[in-house]
């Protein structure tokens, strides 16, 4: 049971640059994801904290320790890999054994550790059989049965689920998380799949070209982007972008987008210039009588909700909306945008201008 | 990757079935000769037509582990009557023996130094293709290059100066000279081969070790090295066979103490006529202990190691 904390850590190799003064704290028992898209150094971010690489700079400190520079072996963690890494030359209990045959702990005692290991993951009726022949949940269960048979300070995970098939996935990721519940052991998670980071997280870390972009609560996240590439990396489908030229000034609380006056959350930060509008698709409403006018070109029908894909004057908008509304391509609406939902960003930098709706989640740090 | 898994018919079966027996009998054919050969007389073995059934007779290895000579009839039968197959033997044709040949310490020569030579081979081509595998070396590219340009020539190409060099050094004609020669020899072979193998190996093992709490040694001697078993061996059968069957360097550098059996088989011919049963029955001998190796490392070869535990 740790705490993490990842002070201004940086990582070269050569002249590339995988990870740039990245900083964040994982508190005790926490479930917390680190997301981004491949290449974004959330990998490299989770090794160094395993010891399998050496930052070029900054500081790991796991429990208060300070860690860096520390090997692997000297750290008390487990770390699951996507591949598994089960021995292939051991069967189940000896690959679940090994860390503990590794501490020199006598073998009766090993024994009873991994029975009750087993028992906890459900896999004692396939202890003694080479790990070969195993689907790949068993393969799953027994690389986990490894991490958690020595109750490491914490557990880094490395896309645990990405070698998995689809149908497996889900289950696995529900018993991950109700192992994480029941031990409430430390765990850092790497995914690229923002569904899995939002359903399992306590904390989301979003991660692009080595740098943090944002880091709090999925909710947070999902309401409050931080930057443009929060806002289009989470959700499916992903915050609408609308660019647009215009000014808007400490107080303020509309924005006009092609001449119609939208309200906005009061903002308390101005800018002017190139300016990105934001909304999510569920804030995007049709009427007929709303001044932002927009024609339908798609509808995605899933379920109990339906995708309307609309052309409108700054671009393409999707609007999340019941599907026993009727709606039909060609016809020409207007939208009407949920005011409280609304982030504006500077597109220069494409970080999200503060107002009174997003300060709080946007300022804590 | 797409590929037809239909069950050949019992036709196409039948057809491969014969297409192998020719081959194999093609092949055994001249190792079956010798065989033979090794146990027939002298008569028989230059008989014409060949004689295809025949009475066996120790007489080629009698004459392969022994030195003879040849004394007058009076003297023979002086002699207290034999008491051995082998006084037998060698009496049909007014011999006597007169010691061991030097065969038996020609053998071993080869044993110490085709084995010295595999065992530093393997040993020091793992820890090689280890590093070059899983370090940063410093002109890795060049280096690997160079080693296998040690290979671009016949090793022969360079018998002069080694000779010359052996010669300086006290080299000549001593165990440790010829094992040091075949390992310089098989070492690019070794490195390339078992640096193939490693590559295959995931880092994740080695990982997974080291945060299990194994040193990076341990790491690599409890998860790399059995895992690597079956390059090893395969590596280890290539670099024996060369090491046995290597004549020319040899017949260079070697005179007595040192020499291996195949310089020395052709010369068994010499001693009191064409004695091709001695020969075949050194080359018989010869043959067995590279089968051997290879039959009880056959099973390595074909073990699938990683059983699909890694999925790519």
């Amino acid at each position: 049971m740790a705490q993490i904390v990842i002070k201004n850590v940086r990582k070269e190799f050569g002249a590339f640059t995988a990870v740039q003064s990245s900083s964040f704290t994982v508190e005790d028992g926490e479930f917390f994801m680190l997301l981004g898209p491949s290449g974004c150094g959330k990998t490299t971010t989770l090794r160094m904290i395993a010891g399998l690489e050496l930052p070029t700079a900054g500081e790991i400190f796991i429990d208060g320790e300070e860690v860096s520079q520390k090997p692997a072996s000297q750290r008390d963690i487990a770390f699951v890999f996507q591949m598994f890494a089960l021995y292939p030359h051991l069967n189940v209990r000896k690959n679940i054994s090994y860390p503990l045959v590794s501490q020199g702990m006598p073998r009766d005692q090993v024994r009873a550790k991994v029975n009750e290991v087993a028992e906890i993951l459900g896999i004692t009726s396939i202890l003694e059989k080479p790990v070969g022949g195993l689907s790949g949940g068993d393969r799953q269960r027994v690389a986990l049965g490894r991490a958690i048979v020595r109750d490491p300070a914490c557990f880094l995970m490395d896309e645990p689920l990405g070698a998995l098939d689809a149908e497996f996935r889900e289950r696995m990721a529900e018993e991950l998380r109700a192992l994480h519940d029941r031990m409430g052991a430390t765990t850092v998670y790497v995914t690229h799949d923002q569904l899995e980071a939002m359903q399992m997280g306590d904390k989301i870390v979003v991660m692009n070209h080595g740098v943090v972009e944002q880091f709090g609560r999925p909710q947070e996240i999902y309401d409050w982007p931080a930057t443009t590439f929060v806002a289009r990396f989470i959700g499916s489908p992903a915050m609408n972008l609308l660019p647009f030229e215009g000014m808007v000034g400490n107080g303020s609380h509309t924005v006009s987008l092609a001449g119609a006056a939208v309200a906005v959350p009061e903002m308390v930060s101005g800018g002017a210039g190139a300016l990105t509008f934001g909304v999510r698709p569920e804030h995007v409403h049709l009427s007929d009588s709303a001044a932002y006018r927009a024609r339908v070109v798609a509808t995605e029908y899933l379920g109990t909700t339906q995708i309307v894909t609309l052309d409108t004057p700054l671009g393409q908008v999707k609007s999340r909306i019941a599907s026993d509304i009727a709606v039909r391509i060609g016809e020409t609406t207007g939208l009407n945008f949920d005011a409280r939902s609304i982030t504006l960003f500077d597109s220069g930098t494409g970080r999200a201008m503060i107002s009174k709706a997003n300060q709080k989640v946007l300022t804590h740090g | 990757m797409s590929f037809s898994i239909t069950e050949p018919s019992g036709r196409q079966k039948w057809i491969a079935g014969v297409l192998v027996v020719t081959y194999a009998v093609l092949t055994l054919i001249p190792l079956i000769w010798i065989i033979a050969t090794g146990f027939k007389t002298p008569q028989d073995a230059i008989a014409y037509p060949p004689k295809v059934f025949f009475e066996p007779s120790l007489e080629g290895y009698v004459n392969l582990f022994t030195s003879r000579s040849r004394v007058t009839p009076e003297d023979l039968a002086a002699l207290p009557p034999p008491d051995t197959f082998y006084d037998r033997i060698v009496r049909q044709y007014d011999m006597v023996i007169t010691g061991p040949s030097k065969y038996g310490e020609r053998f071993l020569n080869s044993v110490i130094i085709g084995f010295g030579s595999t065992f530093l081979s393997v040993f020091l081509g793992t820890i090689a293709a280890y590093a070059f595998s899983r370090f940063k070396v410093p002109l890795k590219d060049d280096l690997l290059f160079f080693i296998l340009s040690t290979r671009m020539m016949p090793p022969i190409a360079v018998a002069i100066p080694i000779f010359l060099m052996y010669r300086q050094l006290g080299l000549s004609d001593t165990h440790l000279g010829m094992i040091l020669l075949y390992t310089a020899v098989n070492l690019s072979l070794s490195v390339w081969l078992l640096k193939g193998f490693i590559d295959e190996i995931p880092v994740e093992y080695e990982e997974a070790a080291l945060i299990d709490g194994y040193t990076r040694f341990q790491a690599f001697t409890k998860v790399v090295l059995p895992q690597a078993a079956t390059g090893i061996a395969s590596t280890a059968i290539f670099c024996l066979i060369f090491a046995w069957n290597e004549y020319a360097f040899v017949a260079l550098l070697t005179s007595g103490t040192a020499q291996t059996a195949p310089p020395f088989i052709p010369t068994i011919i010499g001693t009191g006529g064409k004695d091709w049963p001695a020969v075949a029955a050194g080359a018989t001998l010869f043959l067995v202990p590279i089968m051997v190796f290879t039959i009880l490392l056959r099973k390595h070869l074909l073990r699938g190691i990683t059983f699909g535990a890694v999925r790519k």
